[in-house]
């Protein structure tokens, strides 16, 4: 958690390149740095020229690096299969559930540890950063039993719920919110203004980059969630992406259309890589300020 | 503590002001509280619970059938070869995954941060992008690159060798899904580490390097001591992450070939399928007794000698 303070911002880490080692052979060391780089990047390239392969070509030759002829050709197989696009409609609309709650539960609860004065706060605290620790696996089989108590199994707010309340998310709120300077808030507070008001006029406006952070950190985690989407959904009609792309795959396995799959990988993956290119920052920032994943 | 005597219709005021303070601070909790009660506190007491039940999925619907049992699953889990195996499976997972994490993650965190300024951003997106890539798809695309007529082996093939089956060969697969986890969560130990090396001041190298200590002995002495707290972080991180490892020996091998890749998450997932979910809880604890343990020693063991 200490690092916290250090990378406010991970631009530093571009600013204030270090001038310490200038003697290491700067070929040597973009060379190496390039070379992980391709390897890194192999199951990309990989998945791309993979999905642009047609039916036949990966047939007769699964494993050639290059399509011959490139064609779109597993796409629209992939989007006229049956459920793919309610499995991408279901996403969505966890997502969007998901995204909303935290920057609805995780603003106020932040904003009320970091800048209220209340009876058990330290408790409240402690059991956010506890919550952080418990190991998913440990709960699910009783998540699950009180989804279904609600009537909630087998249904989008089933496996949107849970995800509502993040913790890391409350995390990166309340560390947000110690850096507004108190004097604001207490001036107002002197003015006769209320705490609701003075969440939603002042500390809201101001925590623009927090609520960004969370926004794209509770996107990633519940696009990509994978095992209590498997748990909850129990009919097609209420897969999630990686889900459906899991169990289509499963059952096909007998006749394995590589084509169909790295063409909805491609899919599935597509949304996340594409703001992570832009927003790469709140990324990295939020990972590297809370040490989660 | 004052000691000021303060009137009591004063001392009421205030407490009444604090108690509607605390009241408002509440409500700003209650909507994290809720579901935090409800998906997290509850399930992990509640979790205890059934580990001491022969709690059967069949049984949700009529709690009267179920049976305290005590000790028993735990007893039954200790002699299931199936559950030692897995065990053994998790601590080849942490054994070589943690490492090699770590390894990686460092090496590239010291080349990034030891002067690489063109490209640094590009280089940060390259090992990252695999952070914030869907498990599902990484894993499909792995099958499809380890497949006995695979890519991998096409490029095997073109060196020579004849590539074997990788994820139906039980020697084979575990490294295979190691690796994916490795691709996977380098790029986290290595913003972790970039960070830590961030933080620490210039001024030390200077002074260092004034009293002619050469980067091997800077390193050694001033980067690796200093960096101790990151290290524990991103090691017990990760440690606790592969614990738990659950996505991806599910895809790729579904714990096969012959139970080669079948980790202790999976076990409990596989008890849960099966509508064990007395011996599925009672793994599960076993589980987070393991992470408890295993955060406590490492922060024993690293903690900074001061």
């Amino acid at each position: 958690m200490t690092t916290v303070a250090t990378v406010r911002d991970t631009e530093m880490i571009d600013d204030q390149v270090a001038v310490r080692h200038r003697s290491v052979t700067p070929s040597l060391l973009y060379g190496a740095l390039v070379l992980c780089a391709l390897l890194t990047m192999l199951p990309f390239v990989w998945v791309i020229s993979g999905s642009l392969r047609s039916l036949d070509e990966i047939r007769s030759d699964p494993g050639a690096w290059l399509p011959h002829h490139i064609t779109l050709d597993n796409f629209t197989r992939l989007f006229a299969t049956e459920g793919f696009g309610g499995f991408m409609a279901n996403s969505i609309v966890v997502a969007i559930i998901v995204v909303a709650g935290n920057i609805v539960a995780a603003s106020a609860a932040g904003y009320a540890l970091a800048k209220l004065d209340f009876a058990g706060k330290r408790l409240a605290f402690g059991a956010v950063m506890a919550a952080m620790m418990v190991p998913f696996t440990a709960v699910f089989v009783t998540q699950f039993v009180i989804t279904v108590d609600l009537g909630l199994a087998d249904t989008l707010t089933g496996i949107a719920l849970p995800g509502v309340a993040m913790p890391m998310s409350v995390f990166i709120m309340r560390q947000y919110a110690m850096s507004i300077p108190g004097d604001l808030l207490e001036a107002a507070r002197i003015d006769g203004a209320g705490e609701f008001r003075i969440f939603f006029r002042i500390f809201l406006p101001l925590a623009g980059p927090a609520v960004a952070t969370i926004t794209i950190m509770s996107f990633l985690t519940s696009w990509n969630n994978f095992i209590w989407p498997l748990i909850v959904a129990q009919s097609m009609s209420s897969y999630t992406l990686p889900v459906g792309l899991a169990a289509t795959s499963q059952a096909a396995s007998h006749v394995t259309d590589y084509g169909l799959q790295l063409a909805g990988a491609i899919v599935v993956m597509l949304p996340v890589l594409v703001l992570f290119l832009f927003l790469q920052r709140y990324f990295v920032q939020g990972i590297a300020g809370t040490g989660m994943r | 503590m004052t000691t000021t005597v303060v009137p009591r219709a004063a001392r009421t005021a205030r407490r009444s002001r604090g108690s509607r303070r605390t009241a408002v601070a509440w409500l700003f909790l209650a909507p994290f509280a809720l579901v935090f009660l409800l998906y997290t506190a509850i399930p992990t007491v509640a979790a205890l619970g059934f580990s001491l039940t022969d709690l059967r999925g069949t049984d949700l619907r009529n709690p009267f059938a179920v049976d305290f049992t005590g000790l028993e699953n735990y007893l039954r889990l200790f002699q299931d070869e199936i559950f030692l195996r897995d065990i053994l499976n998790t601590a080849l997972f942490v054994a070589v995954g943690v490492p090699l994490t770590m390894g990686i993650g460092f090496a590239l965190a010291l080349v990034l941060n030891a002067g690489i300024r063109r490209l640094r951003g590009m280089f940060r997106v390259v090992f990252f992008a695999p952070v914030v890539t869907n498990v599902v798809a990484v894993a499909l695309i792995w099958q499809y690159a380890f497949n006995a007529n695979g890519t991998v082996n096409k490029v095997l093939g073109t060196v020579g060798f004849a590539g074997p089956n990788w994820l139906d060969d039980p020697n084979l697969a575990m490294p295979v899904v190691i690796l994916l986890g490795v691709w996977r969560n380098f790029g986290t130990a290595m913003v972790l580490f970039l960070a830590g090396l961030q933080a620490i001041p210039e001024d030390v190298y200077e002074a260092a390097s004034i009293d002619g200590a050469g980067r091997w002995r800077q390193l050694r002495h001033i980067t690796l001591p200093l960096l101790l707290p990151t290290t524990l972080m991103v090691s017990v991180l990760l440690t606790v992450f592969y614990l738990q490892v659950f996505d991806e020996p599910y895809l790729l091998t579904n714990g096969g070939p012959l139970g080669s890749t079948e980790s202790v998450a999976l076990y409990t997932y596989h008890q849960f399928g099966s509508g064990e979910f007395g011996m599925s809880s009672a793994a599960s604890f076993v589980m987070l007794v393991l992470v408890m343990l295993v955060s406590i020693v490492q922060f024993r063991l690293l903690r900074p000698r001061a």
